[in-house]
């Protein structure tokens, strides 16, 4: 069963990784300069007031006892409490991560959407003006990064013709009946299509901005898979019973080419959702990368781990759900 | 009136080579017409051309292939396809590469059936069903739920014969069907095409470099040297008495027909320089207009 195979040696690779993770970002982020109490405290503390304060967060242990006491914390589910906020790091960051989720995913669907028509649009035309269109557009989308297709969609929708939200997830005013933070997806459960539309209208031009090199990694690999595949003999050998270029490229070409972009979309998609931190900000949207960079500014220790640690987390997981959606997909695998 | 009839076609490299020089041959409903030359004599172009299925770097400069009375190259692309879809088939080369590794068979069988046919589904799994035990598979439902690769490549040969005879097509191109398979295979692979071929009473355009096979299921055979046919005879004729220098070599190069005991020879220089003295002249006469 290979299958399940993958899924151990996943697994396991994945807890080393993460361990790595929180030993490396717990250090580092001790070792560079910031006092986080200095920063609590209003100008003028005393030292003494520093030490009392410093004691109280432990911060005053060596920092291999502080590990200790963090790692054991974490075995249990307790990720220790926010300096700046002084509420339960694990509830923060849980609280923010179905914002990410909604507006990573969003982003990825976008940006399959828009590859994919690209390649296909490509290859259907191949050859031709229209590839070639297809082609400078691409190179044009991956030479600009997301968060300055962010400042250009800004200008465009929420400035010239302003037709999006610039900033936040929702409407401040609107009254929210959700029970979860997953608000897009909770819209559409309970039928509230005016909260759907408000979501997405505030949702569009980030995930926009963090999909447009997405998808044009996508557009690119899948047409270059895609013409690869147009000139296999089983491809020719649908031709010769009648079916059109369009039906030959989506029924013959389309599945086998998409293999290997696949794996590939999967390590982009974390790119992407790293992309996630500046776009977070840019449209003050209220997400984990936004909370990330306060919790940077305000040295708030406990909260840039379990920050870092989820991050990790979720990278680990697309690539691993990458992995076995291949298997899936892939028949010699799944009978292999 | 044959039911395939190329007449003078030629195709080249787009604005290059010519690769067919005023190619014409007929096969008549329910025969077998070999085609033989060496590798790079523009077999497979002839089949692709009939098949609709040129490379796009390659052009048609002039000529017909008429199929059943309609020449294919005056049809618009639709009607075309629709055309060779519904009365021609092909038997590839490589078993191992000319089937979709992410569909299963029974698809790959039927979709021409059911897509552009109008079957219904059932009727298209029931003749998947029957085609499957004529060409002689035990298990034929497990095998319909199979994909590709779990499947020998005599196999997969097997079902992709049964798959060009699903709509009872009037022509098969078989290009070459038996040089992928191992040497025990070939033989009951062959003897199956010919079986089928003589059950159906399909035409059939047989591309092969093996005289032995030519001699066993042609009637008819057209022997080609750089994309010009420099025979066209009946099997019997050429195995009593070949009329070109280069079929004589060709045949006298195959020792199993002269001497079983010589190892391949090669056709002596002399006939090729004037054969290519041949090509040249025509190349000449095509150039002048
Ligand atoms: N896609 C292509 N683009 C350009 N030239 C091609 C292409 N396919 C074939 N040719 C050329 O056309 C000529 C005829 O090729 P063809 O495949 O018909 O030969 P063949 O007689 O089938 O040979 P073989 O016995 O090796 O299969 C060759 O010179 C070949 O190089
Ligand atoms: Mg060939």
């Amino acid at each position: 069963m290979p299958f399940l195979r993958i899924l151990f040696v996943r697994l396991l690779t994945t807890a080393i990784t993460l361990a790595g993770v929180a030993v490396i970002v717990f250090f580092v982020i001790r070792v560079v300069p910031g006092n986080p109490i200095a920063m609590m405290l209003p100008p003028g503390a005393t030292e003494e007031d520093i030490a009392r304060l410093s004691a109280l967060y432990g911060l005053d242990k060596p920092m291999i006892t502080q590990f200790g006491i963090w790692i054991a914390g974490v075995m249990q589910g307790d990720f220790g409490t926010s300096i700046t906020t002084r509420q339960p790091v694990l509830n923060l960051v849980l609280g923010r991560l179905p914002a990410t989720l909604e507006l990573s995913i969003m982003a990825l669907v976008m940006a399959m959407i828009l590859g994919g028509a690209a390649a296909l649009t490509g290859t259907r035309f191949r050859g031709g003006r229209t590839e070639g269109a297809i082609d400078v557009a691409n190179g044009m989308a991956l030479s600009v990064p997301d968060f300055l297709w962010g400042l250009v969609l800004i200008l465009l929708f929420g400035v010239l013709m302003p037709v999006f939200h610039i900033s936040g997830r929702v409407t401040p005013s609107l009254d929210l009946p959700f029970t979860t933070n997953f608000y897009l997806f909770e819209s559409l459960i309970r039928l509230r299509f005016d909260l759907w539309a408000d979501l997405v209208a505030h949702m569009f031009m980030p995930a926009l901005a963090l999909a447009i090199p997405l998808a044009a990694i996508i557009g690119q690999l899948l047409k270059q898979s895609l013409k690869e595949t147009m000139n296999l003999d089983y491809v020719t050998l649908a031709r010769t019973k009648g079916y059109g270029e369009t039906r030959v490229i989506l029924r013959e070409a389309l599945r086998n080419a998409a293999l290997p972009t696949l794996t590939l979309v999967g390590v982009q998609f974390t790119f992407l959702i790293g992309g996630t931190v500046i776009i977070e900000r840019l449209f003050s949207y209220e997400g984990l990368g936004n909370m990330a960079i306060d919790a940077v500014i305000n040295r708030d220790l406990p909260l840039i781990q379990g920050i870092v640690i989820l991050f990790a987390v979720i990278f680990t997981g697309v690539n691993l759900i990458v992995d076995l959606l291949y298997t899936v997909l892939n028949p010699r695998l799944r009978h292999g | 009136m044959s039911f395939l009839s190329i007449r003078n076609l030629s195709v080249r490299l787009k604005k290059g080579q010519p690769l067919l020089r005023r190619v014409s041959l007929d096969v008549s409903a329910g025969e077998v017409r070999g085609l033989v030359g060496e590798s790079g004599a523009g077999k497979s172009m002839i089949g692709k051309a009939v098949l609709g299925i040129l490379p796009p770097s390659i052009e048609v400069t002039e000529g017909e292939i008429l199929l059943d009375g309609v020449d294919l190259l005056r049809l618009p692309p639709a009607l075309r396809r629709k055309r060779i879809g519904a009365l021609a088939a092909l038997i590839p080369q490589d078993p191992l590469t000319a089937l979709n590794p992410s569909h299963r068979i029974g698809p790959q069988i039927t979709d021409r059936l059911v897509d552009i046919l109008g079957w219904t589904r059932a009727n298209a799994d029931a003749r998947a069903r029957e085609l499957l035990s004529e060409v002689q598979i035990p298990d034929p439902d497990r095998v319909l739920r199979s994909y590709p690769h779990e499947l020998s490549g005599g196999m997969r040969q097997r079902i992709l014969i049964a798959s060009a005879f699903a709509a009872e097509p009037k022509l098969i191109v078989a290009d070459e069907p038996t040089t992928a398979l191992d040497v025990t295979v070939q033989k009951q692979i062959l003897k199956l095409i010919a079986g089928m071929q003589t059950r159906h009473g399909t035409a059939l355009l047989f591309v092969t470099h093996d005289l032995g096979v030519v001699s066993k299921v042609c009637q008819k055979l057209s022997v080609l040297y750089a994309g010009m046919v420099v025979e066209d005879t009946s099997v019997a004729d050429f195995f009593a008495a070949p009329r070109h220098a280069y079929s004589a070599a060709l045949l006298a190069a195959t020792p199993k027909y002269t001497d079983p005991a010589a190892g391949l020879q090669p056709v002596p220089e002399a006939v090729i320089a004037a054969v290519q003295a041949e090509v040249a002249a025509f190349d000449r006469r095509a150039a002048h207009g």
